[in-house]
């Protein structure tokens, strides 16, 4: 049953609180909400492990906003160096790790949380290549899951820069430089983005702005959106077959079970193996090996001193690696600006799936070879690009296979596997889908 | 097939691992060990914090070494008068930035910021502290194997005594210091832990807390599964 769908409004039993529900929900859309969105919200029955990463999205962004919160009491945006020498954002982490009560605690939580939070992504979006979450007609998800994977990716970034740190400072150099290679107002559009020829005290103001409400704001308008278009249609599931389309006597699918409580009791048992994980790294781990918290980031941020190599945080590396494959350039304009729009069109292209995606069936269940084998590259590569994202381009592997044109090719296979697959999706062999799902 | 996929996903850690590196040598663990880290804090007080600070680190949370106030106030405060006051170094950075055309990083961190694929932060400075050898090209009179053309002269050297580079970069004591080798390679792996202390103090608190945390889940785990199947025993 769709989340619109007009319930009944509550009848009072006499008690007092009954009373007071019935007042309240004459006024407020109480039950329908709690019914529609959860009690009888029909969603189907043979979920899997892939479709934890939805709730557990929105549970690493429950942490982000909780601790950010008490992290914003103690945190000072501030570029000007204090007594000893040392930049007050900076100090001011370190104040938080040291001298604030459970600071250290709350701080891993963010830190180890911003990882957490695309690697839950990542999970999430693949399930829905999996299983084709894309298609008709759940492109609108899709496109509002795109947009929330671009709004991350900005918060990301812009929260990057506020330890004040070496990579904190110079990666967002390198990044806002980028904007530099636009033609004609590539320059002024660097210099408004930063508030300064460099980066500096308002370039960290602002960000501190964007990262605390702009960002954050957008984020949940477009994670509100995403949800109410998925219950407006209802979940898809591994074998990609409609529900909707078998409806028991009262009109509720036969394949279906109320979101609350199965799913509630299930995404608890998700949540809390998500939590171990995330306690090995913030209690044993949490610098995750260089990786969540960059080494050159313990070293405050000295514009005077360019670290050798500057990369980037790993969940930005695949796209990273798309950015630097472009060397050549084009039409008279730097490489640098198509290097630029490669890395962005590598984002925006996600949206298109839904139509570039031409398979009667929607699940990798019913697909066929070709699918499955240029799924498994394209996973490959991605990680593979994210990989050669972390290293300099002078990076070989084993020593002699120069990592360079290893990152063209597979940027140009990140873009084939899309831009190909009206057509390959189309030959390739697929197996009748079930009437019902399978558990 | 699968067998070389999972070859194919462990591609970049193999490859990794195979760069050629800086060779480091590994330094000893001396977390636990209150004596260690207490010889390690005396010292950096001594030795570094001269030019150094460690302007993070509050004296009194030196006590968290199995000190008294009183013994850190008479043994190891020598430039500041409160106990909650931060180590600093007398001179200011700005004037130091003067006196040797740039000044001396603040320590505090050194331990988490120089870990590197190579090894661990401790690692190199358990080395680095150990590799500095006579070279009449440089200012100072000093180079280090680790840092090239590093700026700040060996100031143990009394205690480790000159060493002397060949040309295969192995280093040879020439002229033995106060302490025997052995002696110092435990002097610098105190000084090291006591780093490596200062870089996180709660450290040793993260990892107590993880495994009640731990614990905790794991018993939440059961209670969340039963609670799982329980409701989902009819669906099918």
């Amino acid at each position: 049953m769709a989340s619109n769908t007009n319930f009944e409004k509550y009848k009072s039993d006499g008690s007092l609180q009954g009373n007071l529900l019935e007042w309240f929900d004459a006024r407020f859309p109480a039950t329908s909400m709690w019914r529609g969105h959860l009690s009888e919200y029909y969603a189907p029955k043979n979920f899997n492990f892939w479709y934890f990463f939805g709730s557990l999205a929105m549970l690493v962004l429950v942490i982000q906003i909780v601790t950010g919160i008490f992290l914003v009491m103690h945190y000072k945006p501030d570029a000007s160096l204090n007594d000893n020498g040392i930049p007050v954002a900076f100090a001011s982490v370190e104040y938080i790790m040291r001298d604030v009560n459970w600071g250290w605690l709350i701080r891993y939580m963010h830190s180890t949380g911003a990882s957490a939070f695309f690697i839950v992504v990542y999970l999430h979006m693949f399930r829905g290549m999996l299983y084709g979450s894309y298609r008709q007609p759940r492109e609108l998800i899709w496109i509002f899951g795109t947009l929330i994977f671009l709004c991350l990716m900005a918060e990301a970034f812009m929260g990057y820069l506020l330890p004040w740190g070496q990579m904190s400072f110079w990666g967002a150099q390198v990044i806002v430089n980028l904007f530099s290679a636009i033609p004609l107002i590539g320059e002024p559009l660097s210099v408004w983005i930063r508030g300064d020829f460099v980066v500096g005290d308002a370039t960290l103001n602002r960000f501190f702005s964007f990262h605390v409400i702009a960002v954050p704001l957008v984020l949940l308008g477009l994670i509100a959106a995403h949800i109410l278009a998925l219950h407006e249609v209802g979940s898809n599931n591994p074998d990609g077959v409609e529900i909707k389309k078998r409806k028991d006597v009262h009109g509720n699918p036969l394949d279906g079970i109320p979101f609350h409580p199965y799913y509630t009791v299930k995404d608890i048992v998700g949540v809390v193996v998500f939590l171990m994980v995330f306690s090995i790294i913030v209690f044993f781990a949490p610098e995750g090996g260089g990786y969540f918290l960059e080494y050159n980031n313990f070293l405050p941020a000295d514009p005077l001193k360019t670290p050798p190599h500057i990369a980037p945080v790993w969940y930005f590396t695949p796209y990273y690696s798309l950015l630097r494959a472009m060397v050549w350039p084009l039409f008279g304009i730097d490489a640098k600006f198509w290097g630029v729009v490669l890395m962005g069109a590598g984002v925006v292209i996600l949206a298109f799936l839904p139509w570039l995606d031409r398979s009667p069936v929607k699940s990798i269940r019913y697909r066929g070879p070709i699918y499955k084998t240029l799924l498994t590259l394209f996973v490959i590569s991605f990680v593979l690009l994210g990989f050669l994202g972390t290293q300099p381009p002078s990076y070989a592997f084993f020593g002699f296979i120069p990592g360079a044109p290893v990152a063209q090719i597979l940027t140009a296979f990140y873009f084939l596997f899309f831009l190909t697959m009206p057509w390959w999706s189309r030959i390739d062999k697929y197996k009748p889908e079930p009437d019902r799902v399978t558990m | 097939m699968k067998k070389l996929l999972t070859a194919l996903l462990f591609a970049p850690a193999i490859a990794l691992a195979s760069g050629a590196a800086l060779h480091l040598d590994k330094a000893p663990d001396v977390q636990g060990d209150k004596a260690a880290l207490q010889s390690g804090a005396r010292t950096f007080v001594n030795y570094c914090l001269n030019c150094h600070g460690a302007s993070f680190v509050r004296y009194n949370r030196l006590t968290e070494l199995g000190l008294t106030e009183q013994q850190v106030k008479d043994n190891l405060m020598f430039t500041a008068e409160k106990i909650g006051e931060p180590m600093r170094v007398a001179a200011r950075p700005a004037e130091q930035k003067v006196w040797f055309g740039a000044a001396p990083p603040d320590l505090t961190l050194v331990a988490r910021a120089r870990a590197s694929a190579d090894g661990s932060g401790a690692d190199w400075l358990y080395t680095y502290l150990r590799s500095f050898y006579v070279d009449e090209k440089r200012p100072t009179g000093w180079n280090n194997t680790v840092f090239e053309n590093v700026g700040m002269p060996n100031v143990l050297w009394q205690l480790q005594g000159l060493q002397i580079a060949h040309k295969d970069h192995k280093l040879e004591l020439a002229v033995p210091g106060s302490l025997s080798p052995a002696e110092y390679d435990k002097l610098v792996a105190d000084l090291v832990g006591f780093m490596v202390w200062m870089a996180e103090p709660d450290a040793g608190l993260r990892k107590h807390l993880g495994m009640g945390v731990l614990a905790f889940l794991v018993v939440l785990f059961g209670v969340a599964y039963a609670l799982k199947k329980a409701y989902w025993k009819d669906v099918k």
